[in-house]
C-alpha cells in the first residue's frame, strides 16, 4: 500500500491503495465517484475514459503510481451541472439507448473537441474509434459531437 | 371516444399524507411470452400497485413498472399513462418500481412486449385516475360530472368558473369508487403520445450520476468475484492454494457455492452454464481480482446428464452430453445434420411432387456460430442477505421469475425477497439468465455482509449463455413461369432450433415444408436480441433475393408479388403475419430510397422481416473499399403500429441497424476444446463508430393500430440487406456469418 495525492475534479484526494490500482478502481471503489465505468479491463471499449491533463486516456489501464501531479477530470467534474457543451448536445439529440457506455462517449469527445475544434466525420470516426456502444448509438453521436463543435 | 369497463384490475387507496393512489394490474391483458402460454399465473392479482400517485400538494408521480435497459420504457410507459391522466410530461415525476409480484406482473423486458401488453392498461390507468379526480371536482362543487374537464392537470368548470389542480382534489379522489367504465382518448386528440420526448434518465446519464446496478455502493459493502470452469465439460473439484490466497491483501474469503440444488427443476430462465463456482470476497475490485488471477482451481470432466425442465409450463427433458466440445466439430455436426430428414413443423399441398415438376430448383445452406451478447455493463449484482430477509438490487430482464428461483435456492418465502432493479447497461436477453444474483445472495449469505458481485469482462464473455450456432436450408422450386411454386426450409441448431414454422413465405406458397432439428451441446444458450429471428431473417431473407434473381424479378416486386397471393388466397393455416401491413413497409422503403431510380447504380440489398408482431424492411446502400464495405446509407420502414414516442422509436430502429451489421460483420464465439476462443474485446470484434453506415433514415407506417414490438422488429432484417448489398458489390453470395471471414 501507499499513500498518494490526487488532483481529481479540481480537489485533492488523499488515498492509501496498492500501487498497481487503475485510476477506474480508485475513483468507483475508494472515492465513491461511480461515472466512470468498468467496461473491459484492457483498454479497449473506451467505457472509462477520463482525462489526464485533459487528455483521454482509459483509468482502467492507468495506475494510480503512474499519475503523479498530473490533474484528473471525470464525468462528474466535466462541468458543474452538466452545462458542457458536449453533455448539453447529447441531451439534444437524445443519444443514449442503454447508457451505460456514454460516460466514457462523452469524456472522448470532450477531449477530441479540446484538440481539434472542428472535426470532420473522419476526425470523429477515428478519434471515437476506441468507445464501443453495443446499443449502436454511433450516428447521434457523431451528430452530438458535430452540434458541441459549433456551441 | 371509446368506453372500456375496468374488469379488476384498477383499485384506489388513500395516501397517508393526503393524496391517492391508483394501482393497476397487468393480469388482465396478460397475453403470452413468445410462443409459450404462460401457466401458473403468480397471484390473483385484486389489490392496487403503486402506479399513479397524487399527493395534496400537486406532486404526480408515475411508477414505471419494467426494467429500463435501453429501450425506453422509463419514457415510453410512462407518457402512455400521461396521455389519458391529462398531465404536463415534463412537470411529473417518473420512478422506477421495485420488483412487486404482488402487484405487477409482466414486469420484464423481453421480447419487445412492454408497450405492446401494458399499452391498454396503461391508458386505463391514466383514464381512471382522471374519472376520478372529476367525479371529485364535481361532487365538492357540486356540479355534473360530464361539466367537469380537464387541461395539464388541472380541473375546471367553465359555468361557475371553478378550478382546481389536481393535487387539491386528490385526497378525496381516493374516496371515489373506481369507476366501472372510464372513457379513453380518441387517437387525434393525443397530446403527449407521438411527440417526442427525451430519455427520462439521460440528465443523470451524462453527468455520471449511479444509475446502474455496478454502482451500488452500501456501507460495510464487500467485493466478489468468481471463478468458473476455463471450458464448457468442465466443472469444478478442489481449491489448490485457497490459504496462499486467503492471505493475500485484502481478501476475506474463498469458498466454492453451488447455484441449483440436485432436486431443483429449472425453469425458462434458469440456465446455468457451471452449477459449481468459486466465490472470492474482499475489501475492494482490484484486491479481489489480484487473489482470482492467483487462485489455482482444479477442474473435471463433467459426465453427461440429464435435467427436467419447467419451460413455462411445458416439461422437457434437457440432454447435456459430456465432453470438451470444439467449433470445428459443432460445424461438422450440422453439416452433416442439416442434409437429414428433420421434425416436421408445418407441411402445405404436395412439396415432393411441386419439386419434381419444377422448371428451375435452387438450394442453399445458411450457417451462423455462437454469439456473446456483451452487454457494455458487465454482470452483477448487490445481495445483503440475513437470517430474516433478503434484499438485492441491480440490472436484471425477468425479476419475478429470477425471484422464484432464489426463493426456491435460499429456502425462503418471496415476501421476505426484496429485489430492486436498477437501470440495466444492455441487456440484449443475456440478463434474462439470472445466475448471478443467486450467486451474489449465496455469497453474501455465506459472509454474512452485503456483497456485490462483478464479473469481469472476461467472466462475462466466456461463462456461457450465448446465442445458438444455427444452420439453414432452403430449396424453391420455380415454374415454367418463374413463379414460386414450392419452398422447403429446414433449419436447426446447436443446442436450440431457430425454426418459425408459420411465418412467411408460408401462407403465399402453395407447397410449402418445414422441419427442424435439434443437436445437444454443453455450451448453454439463451435469448439474444430477437431470438432465431436474428438468424432466420438473416437466411430467409438472403436465399429470397436469390431466388428472385434465379427468377428474374426484382426483389421487392417479387415478395409483393407473394404478400398479395397471401393476402388474395392464404395458403395453409396460422400465419403469422399480416400480408397487407407487411406489404406496406417494402412499398414505403421502396418509396423512401427511391428504389427504382437508384437500383441500377448503387449496390444496394434489401431485406424485410415480421417479428414481435411488426414488420420491417431495409434498404442498404454500400461499397466495398479494399476488402473493407463502407455503407453509406440504410432506409429503414417500420410499422410498430402507434408509435409512443418517434424519435426514441428511431434511436432503437438506429441502435438495432448498427448492433446488428457489427453482428453480421464481426460477430463470432468459437470453441476449441470447450474453452471460448474470444474472452475480451481484443478478440471479439464490435462494431465501432467507424464502420457504422454514414446515414440512416427511419420511416414509420402511420396508422392507428394498437402499438407492438419496437425493441427488436428492426434488427433481424439488417443481416440479409448487407448479405444482399455485399453480393451487388462482389457478385459474391455471403452463406456463412460472421460476412467478413469471406470477404
Amino acid at each position: 500500500m501507499a499513500k498518494y495525492s490526487l488532483k481529481i475534479n479540481g480537489k485533492t484526494q488523499l488515498i492509501d491503495v496498492d500501487p498497481s490500482t487503475p485510476i477506474l478502481w480508485v475513483l468507483r471503489d475508494h472515492l465513491n465517484m461511480p461515472g466512470t465505468k468498468f467496461g473491459c479491463g484492457m483498454a479497449m471499449c473506451g467505457a472509462c475514459t477520463v482525462h489526464l491533463d485533459g487528455t483521454a486516456v482509459r483509468s482502467c489501464s492507468l495506475p494510480v503510481s503512474a499519475v503523479g501531479k498530473q490533474a484528473i477530470t471525470t464525468i462528474e467534474g466535466l462541468s458543474a451541472n452538466g452545462t458542457h457543451p458536449v453533455q448539453k448536445a447529447w441531451l439534444e439529440h437524445d443519444v443514449a439507448q442503454c447508457g451505460y457506455c456514454q460516460a466514457g462517449q462523452i469524456m472522448s469527445a470532450a477531449a477530441l473537441l479540446k484538440d481539434n475544434p472542428n472535426p470532420s466525420d473522419e476526425d470523429i470516426d477515428n478519434y471515437m474509434s476506441g468507445n464501443i456502444c453495443r446499443c449502436g448509438t454511433y450516428l447521434r453521436i457523431k451528430e452530438a459531437i458535430k452540434a458541441a463543435a459549433k456551441k | 371516444m371509446k368506453t372500456h369497463s375496468r374488469r379488476s384490475f384498477l383499485k384506489a387507496s388513500a395516501l397517508s399524507g393526503g393524496g391517492f393512489m391508483l394501482g393497476i394490474s397487468f393480469l388482465s391483458n396478460f397475453k403470452s411470452f413468445g410462443n409459450e402460454p404462460i401457466a401458473n399465473l403468480p397471484l390473483g392479482f385484486n389489490e392496487l400497485n403503486g402506479f399513479v400517485k397524487i399527493t395534496a400538494d400537486n406532486v404526480i408521480k408515475i411508477m414505471s413498472p419494467n426494467p429500463e435497459g435501453g429501450q425506453g420504457v422509463k419514457t415510453s410507459m410512462p407518457m402512455i399513462v400521461a396521455e389519458e391522466l391529462d398531465v404536463d410530461f415534463s412537470k411529473i415525476i417518473i420512478e422506477q418500481a421495485d420488483l412487486d409480484t404482488k402487484h405487477f406482473t409482466r414486469q420484464f423486458i423481453g421480447g419487445s412486449q412492454a408497450i405492446h401488453l401494458s399499452w391498454q392498461p396503461l391508458r386505463l390507468a391514466g383514464a381512471t385516475a382522471r374519472q376520478m379526480l372529476r367525479e371529485a371536482a364535481a361532487k365538492q362543487w357540486n356540479v355534473p360530472v360530464d361539466e367537469i374537464s380537464t387541461q395539464s392537470g388541472v380541473l375546471y368548470h367553465k359555468n361557475s368558473g371553478k378550478s382546481a389542480n389536481y393535487g387539491d382534489m386528490a385526497t378525496a379522489a381516493a374516496q371515489i369508487p373506481v369507476p366501472k367504465e372510464v372513457k379513453l382518448k380518441s387517437i387525434p386528440d393525443f397530446k403527449i403520445i407521438g411527440k417526442s420526448q427525451g430519455n427520462v434518465d439521460l440528465a443523470k446519464i451524462v453527468t455520471g450520476k449511479p444509475l446502474f446496478g455496478i454502482d451500488t455502493q452500501v456501507k460495510g459493502m464487500q467485493i466478489a468475484m468468481i471463478v468458473h470452469p476455463p471450458a464448457f465439460g468442465l466443472k469444478f473439484k478442489s481449491i489448490q492454494n485457497e490459504v496462499a490466497v486467503s492471505k493475500m491483501k485484502g481478501i476475506k474469503a474463498i469458498f466454492p457455492i453451488k447455484i441449483f440444488n440436485e432436486d431443483y427443476e429449472k425453469t425458462f430462465f434458469d440456465t446455468t452454464t457451471f452449477n459449481e463456482v468459486v466465490a472470492i470476497v474482499g475489501n475492494s475490485t482490484w484486491e479481489v481480482m489480484q487473489a482470482k488471477k492467483a487462485l489455482k482451481v482444479t477442474w473435471q470432466p463433467i459426465e453427461s446428464y440429464t435435467q427436467n425442465r419447467n419451460m413455462l409450463g411445458r416439461k422437457i427433458v434437457e440432454k447435456i452430453p459430456a465432453g470438451l466440445e470444439d467449433t470445428i466439430e459443432h460445424k461438422a455436426k450440422l453439416a452433416e445434420r442439416i442434409t437429414q430428414p428433420a421434425t416436421v413443423r408445418r407441411k402445405d399441398g404436395d412439396v415432393e411432387t411441386a419439386f419434381k415438376i419444377a422448371t428451375k430448383i435452387i438450394e442453399r445452406t445458411f450457417n451462423a456460430p455462437f454469439l456473446a451478447h456483451n452487454c457494455m455493463e458487465p454482470m452483477n449484482f448487490f445481495a445483503h442477505v440475513t437470517d430474516e430477509k433478503a434484499e438485492l438490487s441491480g440490472p436484471l430482464q425477468k425479476p419475478e421469475f429470477t425471484e422464484q428461483a432464489l426463493s426456491a435456492r435460499l429456502g425462503m418465502p418471496l415476501e421476505k425477497i426484496d429485489i430492486k432493479m436498477t437501470r440495466l447497461g444492455g441487456g440484449f436477453g443475456r440478463r434474462s439468465y439470472a445466475h448471478w444474483l443467486i450467486e451474489a445472495a449465496l455469497i453474501s449469505q455465506k459472509v454474512k455482509a452485503p456483497v456485490k458481485l462483478l464479473y469481469t469482462r472476461e467472466d462475462d464473455m466466456t461463462a456461457g449463455i450465448y446465442r445458438s450456432t444455427y444452420s439453414a436450408y432452403f430449396r424453391a422450386a420455380l415454374d415454367a413461369d418463374n413463379n414460386l411454386i414450392a419452398f422447403h426450409v429446414k433449419a436447426g441448431g446447436t443446442p436450440e432450433s431457430p425454426l418459425y414454422p408459420n411465418r412467411f413465405p408460408a401462407g403465399a406458397v402453395d407447397h410449402y415444408l418445414a422441419e427442424d432439428f435439434t443437436i445437444d451441446s454443453n455450451i448453454t444458450v439463451g435469448s439474444y436480441r430477437a431470438p432465431r429471428s436474428n438468424f432466420m431473417a438473416a437466411a430467409e431473407q438472403s436465399f429470397l433475393d436469390e431466388v428472385a434473381e434465379a427468377a428474374g424479378k426484382d426483389p421487392i416486386d417479387f415478395r409483393l408479388a407473394l404478400l398479395n397471393r397471401a393476402k388474395e388466397k392464404p395458403v395453409g393455416k396460422n400465419n403469422e403475419y399480416e400480408p397487407e401491413r407487411f406489404a406496406k413497409v417494402l412499398e414505403l422503403v421502396k418509396e423512401k430510397a427511391h428504389w427504382e431510380s437508384i437500383k441500377m447504380t448503387k449496390k444496394l440489398g434489401f431485406s424485410a422481416y415480421f417479428c414481435h408482431d411488426s414488420y420491417a424492411a431495409h434498404i442498404l446502400d454500400l461499397e466495398v473499399k479494399d476488402g473493407t464495405p463502407v455503407i453509406n446509407k440504410v432506409w429503414c420502414a417500420i410499422d410498430c403500429g402507434i408509435v409512443i414516442n418517434p424519435d426514441a422509436a428511431k434511436n432503437m430502429a438506429e441502435g438495432g441497424i448498427v448492433d446488428a451489421l457489427g453482428a453480421a460483420l464481426y460477430g463470432k464465439m468459437t470453441f476449441t476444446k470447450g474453452v471460448p476462443d474470444a474472452n475480451n474485446f481484443h478478440n471479439y470484434r464490435m462494431i465501432r463508430h467507424n464502420e457504422a453506415p454514414k446515414q440512416i433514415e427511419v420511416h414509420f407506417v402511420k396508422n392507428t393500430l394498437d402499438p407492438s414490438g419496437m425493441g427488436e422488429p428492426a434488427y433481424p432484417p439488417v443481416y440479409a440487406a448487407l448479405a444482399n448489398a455485399l453480393y451487388k458489390a462482389t457478385g459474391k453470395r455471403f452463406y456463412n456469418q460472421p460476412f467478413s471471414d469471406n470477404l
